[in-house]
């Protein structure tokens, strides 16, 4: 008996090295050629890009698009990190290439890249539809996130005494301030740090002027997020964020507009400057949170992976993108007709992004 | 005081302590009982939300229509292109035809929405098999759009604003109406299980994540069990007991202890960046869990081979056996049990891993059911974050259900560990 098992083990080892010798070669050839888009980037444009990416998919001759989820800088990253079958074809972002980024792609390679413009994102700072609809300013914003705070007298900052909303500004209830929102990693967090905490931080002149000579100082004084408790870190999940602000109506969370639009009766969107986040306010401009979203596509893989040209050409068609197309359905907020006429146009030929646009 | 306990006898002293020993072994008792009753209620929550959340997933709802393959709709230049055919116009006439009073050309846009976008695939798919198709009518029971399967299942309100939900009353009249005429019913939901990864709800399955984890499990256990084996084996039987033995052997429990994303970068860094094996494959994520498991294999298969009985080898021994013949023919043997154990448990913690895929760019949306190692593919856990992410209401469920198929694969793994074992064990 026992030396039938011994065999037994030895012809499994066998067998299971025979595998690894099988894994090995099939490894080494896969890289020869990729009959697949390969996306990666942000999670905001995500659930647009896979949309895209699946209706194309699913239509076309072509195989359906990788999307891969790695956050904006993750992505231009690996975007940047050279051309050929193993590097993306387009990277997903909630925010422009910086020019850092276009000077690294250069540096392996990645000379031509093509910009496209999706449309926007409206952020929302929504609490329970069980709670007041709160209106606030940008300036409120800033006042109850930041960590330093001006007092009284010019030029000089304060840790931030605010604890509830009424202290902030007397027309607001007297609600403690507690903002459940996206941890520094998130693009969501930058640009609501950007837009709306930046923007009610320049209401106050001496911290506008400081921008032109102490830029730094500027950036920390209106971009650093309070830590005494009053702003929690709730992590990258917005669909948690809207579950705790249903059990918890005194709280407020900071999350994208998809979110609250598909979750309108558990939640509402604060006003802000005076206009609610719907989508008409974030299509026209008026509601002062909102950001662009792009996705860049290597021209040097145009022609060379089947389906690329495509698969742009469905992203920016009218059915996809148009006002009526099914992005919007997703909650992306189209751009104006002119717009998307003239970013089409400039796709289809192609047309490499020069660091003097930006 | 001397004096009492002087004149205390031995039974006395024990009488005396008995009450103070009992009352102890009481409360440790009640202490133990107390907290696995706390283990056992969180089990429970755990598994009763799971399945409160999960259970209405397994089913979908779906609506019977009746489809015209007209052929002024499909090749309205005599030629049937099945690429650029309007198969969704064919599902808008269908769904107008039960509504011939809806006109105007918002209200009919609101109506299509009814139906899923899937059911348009699901006609090329049927007319591509059989062309004869073409020119015929076809009842055909298709998926309802997710909001529509929500409103079934009450995870929509009808009571709230109807600004505030993502059906119209319009859209919710539309649909009382087909339950009316018995033209919804929910079936069994098939594409959760048959179809791979959607950004539609009632489309997306599990089935391309489920079959990315197996290929993973196959190439882990490939790599891990053979090396993880032959090393316990060297090191319990062959290797001299000296410092780098005890060396190695610290080395080995610490790796066990790694956090797992560390594995992740290493196998980013040497498998990707390095071998230049293909992102998102099941080959490197099965390469980077077989690192994670490899030191629990180790662990385990070395326990087992050390409770063989050393009289056993000694017997074997002295009959003239030779080192290599006592290993494979009397250790091995006798402690493949619990060496396979090893390998399962291990294999069953790999399943269940998630942040070393994260870094080998693992997380990401793949349509397509991978048909080989090195095609892109996801894995369960991957799966459940991806979901659990997603705006779209009716992907609460499915999470919850990807976990109930994840734990349901986990428990099938560990139950053949626990038969295995009663199986091939041998008793002393």
């Amino acid at each position: 008996m026992t030396t039938a098992t011994a065999r037994k083990f030895n012809i499994i080892l066998l067998l299971m090295s025979a595998l690894i010798g099988i894994l090995a070669t099939n490894g080494a050839n896969a890289q020869s050629s990729r009959d697949y888009i390969y996306v990666v980037g942000s999670s905001t444009v995500y659930p647009f890009s896979t949309v895209v990416a699946e209706r194309f998919g699913r239509s076309s001759k072509f195989r359906t698009p990788k999307v891969e989820s790695t956050g904006s800088g993750g992505g231009l990253k690996l975007f940047c990190d050279g051309v050929g079958i193993g590097h993306p074809d387009i990277a997903n972002a909630s925010r422009a290439i910086k020019s850092s980024e276009v000077a690294g792609c250069a540096k392996s390679g990645v000379t031509e890249i093509v910009e496209v413009k999706i449309g926007y994102d409206g952020i929302v700072l929504a609490n329970s539809v069980n709670a007041p609809t709160m209106s606030v300013s940008r300036r409120d914003i800033f006042l109850a996130l930041a960590k330093q705070v001006p007092s009284g007298a010019e030029g000089e900052l304060i840790d931030n005494p605010y604890t509830s909303w009424n202290e902030v500004n007397s027309d607001l209830p007297a609600v403690k301030i507690e903002i459940l929102g996206p941890p520094p990693t998130s693009g969501t967090r930058d640009a609501f740090v950007e837009l709306a905490m930046e923007g009610g931080c320049k209401t106050f002149s001496w911290i506008k002027s400081l921008k032109d000579h102490d830029k730094n100082r500027y950036k920390i004084i209106c971009h650093t997020v309070r830590e005494d408790g009053a702003f929690v870190e709730a992590g990258e999940n917005d669909n948690l964020i809207v579950q705790k602000l249903v059990a918890n109506p005194s709280a407020f969370g900071i999350f994208g507009f998809s979110f609250l639009d598909q979750n309108a009766e558990k939640v509402r969107g604060a006003l802000v400057d005076g206009h609610s986040p719907t989508f008409d306010a974030i299509a026209n401009g008026s509601y002062p949170v909102s950001r662009p979203l792009y996705f860049y596509v290597k021209k040097a893989h145009v022609g060379v992976i089947p389906g690329l040209r495509e698969f742009l050409r469905e992203f920016t068609s009218e059915r996809a993108w148009g006002e009526e197309g099914y992005l919007s359905d997703r909650g992306l907020i189209p751009m104006p007709t002119e717009e998307r006429m003239e970013i089409a146009a400039s796709v289809r030929d192609l047309e490499p992004l020069t660091m003097a646009s930006h | 005081m001397t004096d009492t306990i002087k004149s205390l006898s031995t039974h006395d002293k024990v009488l005396a302590g008995l009450g103070k020993r009992r009352r102890s072994e009481r409360n440790f008792r009640v202490f133990g009982l107390m907290a696995t009753a706390v283990g056992i209620i969180f089990l429970a929550v755990f598994f009763t939300t799971l399945v409160a959340n999960g259970s209405s997933a397994f089913m979908q709802t779906f609506v019977v229509l009746e489809f015209e393959f007209s052929e002024d709709a499909l090749a309205p230049s005599g030629q049937l292109d099945l690429e650029y055919a309007d198969f969704d116009g064919l599902v808008r006439n269908a769904i107008r035809r039960e509504f011939p009073e809806v006109t105007s050309r918002r209200d009919r846009r609101e109506l299509s929405k009814i139906v899923s976008v899937g059911a348009a695939y699901h006609l090329r798919d049927l007319l591509r098999k059989d062309h004869s198709l073409l020119g015929s009518h076809i009842q055909l029971a298709v998926p309802t759009s997710s909001n529509v399967d929500m409103l079934m299942k009450d995870n929509i309100s009808r009571t709230v604003d109807a600004a505030q939900r993502t059906l119209s009353d319009k859209q919710i009249a539309w649909v009382d109406e087909l339950v009316a005429s018995g033209k919804i019913h929910s079936k069994f939901n098939t594409a959760l299980f048959t179809n791979g990864d959607s950004r539609e709800p009632e489309l997306a399955g599990i089935r391309g994540a489920l079959v990315g984890s197996i290929y993973m499990l196959i190439v882990t256990i490939a790599i891990s069990f053979p090396i993880g084996a032959a090393a316990a084996i060297y090191l319990e039987e062959f290797a001299p007991k000296n410092r780098w033995a005890d060396l190695i052997e610290v080395n080995i429990n610490n790796l066990a202890a790694v956090p797992s994303i560390v594995f992740g970068l290493l196998a980013l860094a040497v498998f990707i960046n390095w071998m230049g094996l293909p992102r998102s494959a099941p080959l490197v994520g099965g390469l980077a869990l077989s690192l994670l498991t490899l030191p629990v294999i180790i662990i385990a298969s070395r326990a087992a081979i050390k409770s063989v009985p050393p009289s056993i080898r000694d017997a074997a021994l002295a009959l003239g056996a030779s080192r290599m013949q006592v290993v494979f023919h009397h250790v091995i043997p006798l402690a493949l049990p619990g060496m396979l154990t090893g390998a399962i448990i291990g294999m069953s913690r790999a399943l269940g891993e998630s942040a070393p895929l994260l870094m080998i760019g693992m997380v990401a949306f793949i349509v397509d059911v991978p048909g080989s190692f090195t095609d892109p593919s996801t894995a369960l856990p991957v799966q459940v974050y991806l979901w659990a992410d997603s705006p779209e209401r009716a992907f609460a469920e499915r999470t919850s259900a990807a976990i109930i198929v994840l734990l349901v694969f986990l428990l099938l793994m560990n139950l053949s560990a626990v038969i295995m074992r009663k199986r091939i064990e041998r008793k002393w």
